[in-house]
């Protein structure tokens, strides 16, 4: 591509050349419908131009089968496209099992990355290639949208739950990041840049960039100092919930109904005890949405998550 | 159809209906003082009232996009600060949105041309048309007062909680602008749905409405049902920032994407505010300049009913990436799609109607075609980001940008340049250079196209909208739209000059200068104070031009 003038975003992934084809074949249809229109005005203004000799005989005025076609068959060919798009689409809803997760914190104006093993990085992502990665987003002020034009993807990041997208890039390079939902003043400049990785050069980054904990020790220490561990420790005198192998469990709730135990419930419990109260517990939790800011929050889910059914807790 | 519904008919056979000699002349003559004009309930009046007030928003919102375009001709945005410019693309559209293209066709051409074509004296309830200018020209005033405070600065959006909790401008301030713009709104739409229904002439069945009155009739439906979940949602907006009231701030326990569905609730079907009426005049526009009836009268109606219902289905294709549900976007993309279908109606019966005509190239008809052109463009795009997986790459970037424009200034703004060269002489009695008109219709097609069409291309190259700053690989791509943008600034001032020149120099236009059929051009130019002398009787269908048959049925 030319330096002077870029036509032709590039491509990092293999999702982001299906949706290329697709627009590519899209583009075909419509420029097909579309041409009879632009010729005929052309030709029919030229033709038959006012006091202009021409045969104008048997002009019709409706014909209802023609209208009738020209409306349908391109609907039937549309409908082709929409099953083909939305097919892409569901699968941006179905992310690996085994997808390396990493944690997304939005604010006015910047991106936070956090890596499992603890790794943080501000305004620049680093990935492994060939290897699903699944980013949680969480917003600590206004609606952001995380928007990665290689891979031809982007998510908006919502106060007050956790949204999420995932992706397998398969090119290594640097590619551009942006936020794509207006959010404030430096809106334009709350940007950075995806690095995607061999993996082996992955795994060297994560060691030289070390950490003194991984995220779920990090949030081990914030659930001491909090005091969560003054009611939710297994020998703790108040009734609380007992959140070993919580993750992805039922848990029934009072007033009936049944939640899955996932990052947003577990968010929302923390920042929002009285909106879905665990069956047989009282309600007695205090919110803690003054205490801690998304990010530890983060924390403490993914200490929750590691905590096995029935083990010690440490 | 009964007759007593009418006004007396002896009442009118003497033409009392005029109170003095120069109201039987022209509606121009009936009174020279401010007060004739401010006071006026007269529907040509009052459409000329919000003609002089909708072109001075037009400015307003053209100076602030001149500034976003200026700004934008460097990567680093050198011209005004980050948050100036965020200010600025929020007053552009701000007041082109609710002060240029909704109140545009509908509030001109609807209030001057809906009584003249379905032959009555005026709408159904002309105090109330004042009234509605009146709050109009308020809420005028509150935009004005959030421009001289300093401006807003969260996009005609409002998105929540930065609207309600974060922006530091005159939120508040721009949200009951547009309140109370919305009630202005609201009362247009009341008092046309009723005049349509009340007021047609002996003779005028719904079979026999003029296309165009088919569309404000749709419009209208949609401004008396949507605008009101708007109004709501603003003043919800307004508490959660006055008092903390927790609606759409999660912090406070309100969901940040109610606010979304409630806003696109209204917006997506406002879009059909804008482009409906403009659909209507070239409808009008074709039939007059082919000469011919237009093809297939029933669908072309038809789907202007059938895009204002289907409008208010797919509000959900502006939130496919908000986290909405797979399915609900899987539904809305679906919706979305079908649109479509009446959309494409319109258009191949147009091109159909221009079959075997006799085609005249003035003015108006070439802003019908440059309007035909563009809408094809921007709604064929509609349909790319109505495919979810090419929405989730190119939504809120430059190419919804395009997209819009495309239809909202490429569209609605073209069919209004071709309403008012097609009716400038009925409303003015005067004609204008036709050379002028031919080549602003020109110019303003080009330099829309220079505009906006490099704008598809960022947008896919990723160029995120609403961005001050931006790579420098995007400037030659922006300074091309910024050299789009002088040109049609200056084409869309040309006809400024030489249709005011005609009101006072140009030649008397006689009644029906483009020599077509409708009620409106077989009173004078201009319209008499009551339009009508004598009731008008229609007994033939609409459009009923002179078709060549030969002996041949009816097709």
């Amino acid at each position: 591509m030319s330096d002077f003038i870029a036509l032709w975003p590039g491509a990092a992934s293999a999702y982001s050349r299906e949706v290329d084809l697709l627009i590519g074949a899209f583009t075909v249809l419509i420029v097909a419908l579309s041409a009879p229109v632009f010729i005929l005005i052309v030709v029919f203004a030229t033709k038959y131009r006012r006091g202009k000799p021409a045969n104008r005989r048997h002009a019709l005025d409706r014909n209802v089968w023609m209208e009738v076609s020209w409306t349908l068959a391109p609907f039937l060919l549309l409908i082709g496209f929409y099953v083909w798009s939305t097919h892409l689409f569901a699968g941006l809803y179905h992310p690996p099992a085994e997808a390396l997760e990493i944690d997304v914190v939005a604010k006015q104006w910047m991106w936070k990355f956090r890596h499992p093993e603890g790794q943080g990085e501000i305004n620049e992502l680093h990935v492994p290639a060939g290897e699903p990665v699944r980013l949680v987003m969480a917003s600590q002020d206004v609606v952001h949208s995380l928007f990665v034009p290689a891979l031809r993807l982007k998510q908006d990041v919502v106060p007050g739950r956790y949204t999420s997208m995932w992706f397998t890039a398969d090119t290594t390079g640097t590619y551009r990041l942006a936020c794509a939902e207006f959010c404030g003043a430096d809106h334009s400049v709350m940007g950075g840049s995806v690095v995607v990785m061999e993996p082996a050069d992955y795994a060297r980054w994560l060691e030289e960039t070390g950490t003194d904990r991984s995220l779920a020790a990090e949030g081990a220490v914030l659930f001491r100092q909090r005091g969560c561990s003054g009611c939710h420790e297994q020998a703790s005198t108040v009734h609380a919930p007992d959140l070993a192998g919580l993750y992805m469990r039922p848990v029934p709730l009072e007033g009936g109904g049944t939640v899955i135990a996932d990052a947003q419930y577990l968010r929302d419990s923390i920042l929002l005890p009285q909106a879905q109260i665990a069956a047989g517990y009282p309600p007695i939790m205090p919110t803690f949405a003054n205490v801690l800011d998304e990010e530890e929050v983060l924390k403490l889910v993914a200490y929750i998550k590691s905590l096995k059914g029935g083990k010690e807790r440490q | 159809m009964t007759p007593e519904e009418r006004p007396e008919r002896e009442n009118l056979a003497d033409t009392g209906l005029s109170e003095t000699p120069a109201e039987r002349v022209s509606y121009l003559r009936a009174g020279h003082t401010l007060k004739s004009w401010l006071l006026t309930t007269d529907h040509k009046r009052i459409a000329i009232l919000y003609l002089i007030s909708i072109t001075f928003f037009f400015f307003v919102g053209g100076v602030a996009a001149g500034l976003v375009r200026l700004d934008l001709l460097t990567p680093a945005g050198d011209l005004l600060s980050n948050e100036g410019y965020n200010r600025a693309f929020t007053l552009h559209g701000v007041i082109m949105v609710w002060f240029f293209l909704i109140p545009s066709i509908p509030n001109t051409f609807g209030n001057f041309l809906v009584p003249l074509m379905i032959g009555a004296r005026d709408l159904a309830f002309p105090r109330l048309n004042l009234l509605s200018w009146y709050i109009f020209m308020l809420a005028g005033l509150f935009t004005l007062a959030v421009l001289i405070l300093g401006g807003v600065d969260t996009g005609w959006t409002f998105y929540t909680p930065l609207s309600s909790m974060f922006a530091h401008g005159q939120v508040v301030l721009a949200a009951t602008a547009v309140f109370i713009a919305g009630f202005s709104s609201i009362l247009t739409g009341l008092n046309v749905i009723v005049t349509v229904h009340k007021l047609r002439c002996p003779g005028m069945t719904w079979g026999r409405l003029p296309l165009f009155v088919w569309s404000i009739y749709a419009t209208s439906l949609i401004l008396v049902l949507a605008t009101p979940v708007l109004s709501i949602t603003l003043a919800l907006i307004a508490a959660e920032r006055l008092f903390g009231l927790g609606v759409f701030d999660p912090a406070l326990g309100g969901d940040p994407l109610l606010y979304q569905h409630l806003f696109w609730f209204y917006s997506h079907p406002a879009v059909y505010i804008m482009v409906l009426p403009a659909l209507g005049v070239v409808s009008e526009l074709v039939a007059a300049a082919a000469r011919k009836p237009i093809f297939g009268y029933a669908f072309v109606a038809g789907s202007s009913m059938a895009i204002a219902i289907l409008g208010f289905f797919v509000w959900g294709h502006h939130m496919f990436v908000s986290g909405q549900s797979m399915y609900a976007s899987a539904v809305f993309s679906f919706l979305s799609i079908a649109v479509a279908i009446p959309s494409g109606i319109k258009v191949y019966n147009w091109t159909a109607t221009l079959y075997k005509g006799h085609i005249s190239l003035d003015p108006p008809f070439l802003f019908a075609m440059a309007f035909i052109g563009l809408f094809v463009v921007g709604g064929l795009t509609g349909l790319i980001l109505a495919m979810l997986a090419v929405d989730v790459h190119v939504h809120d970037t430059y190419f919804v940008v395009a997209h819009f424009h495309y239809i909202m200034v490429g569209g609605a703004v073209s069919a209004f340049f071709g309403a008012l060269h097609f009716w400038w002489p009925k409303m003015f009695g005067r004609n204008y250079s036709l050379v002028w008109g031919r080549l602003s219709a020109l110019l303003i097609f080009l330099g829309f196209n220079l505009t906006f069409f490099p704008q598809f291309l960022l947008g896919y190259l990723g160029m995120p909208r609403r961005y001050h700053v931006y790579p420098p690989e995007f400037q030659v791509l922006h300074v091309l739209s910024s050299a789009g943008a002088g040109i049609l600034g200056l084409a869309y001032l040309m006809p400024f000059a030489y249709l005011l020149y005609a009101l006072r120099y140009g030649p008397p236009a006689g009644d029906n200068p483009w020599g077509v059929t409708g009620l409106e051009w077989q009173t004078r130019s201009p319209p008499p104070k009551h339009n009508f002398e004598t009731v008008p009787v229609v007994d033939g269908p609409p459009y009923d031009y002179h078709v060549e048959m030969e002996g041949h049925g009816d097709g």
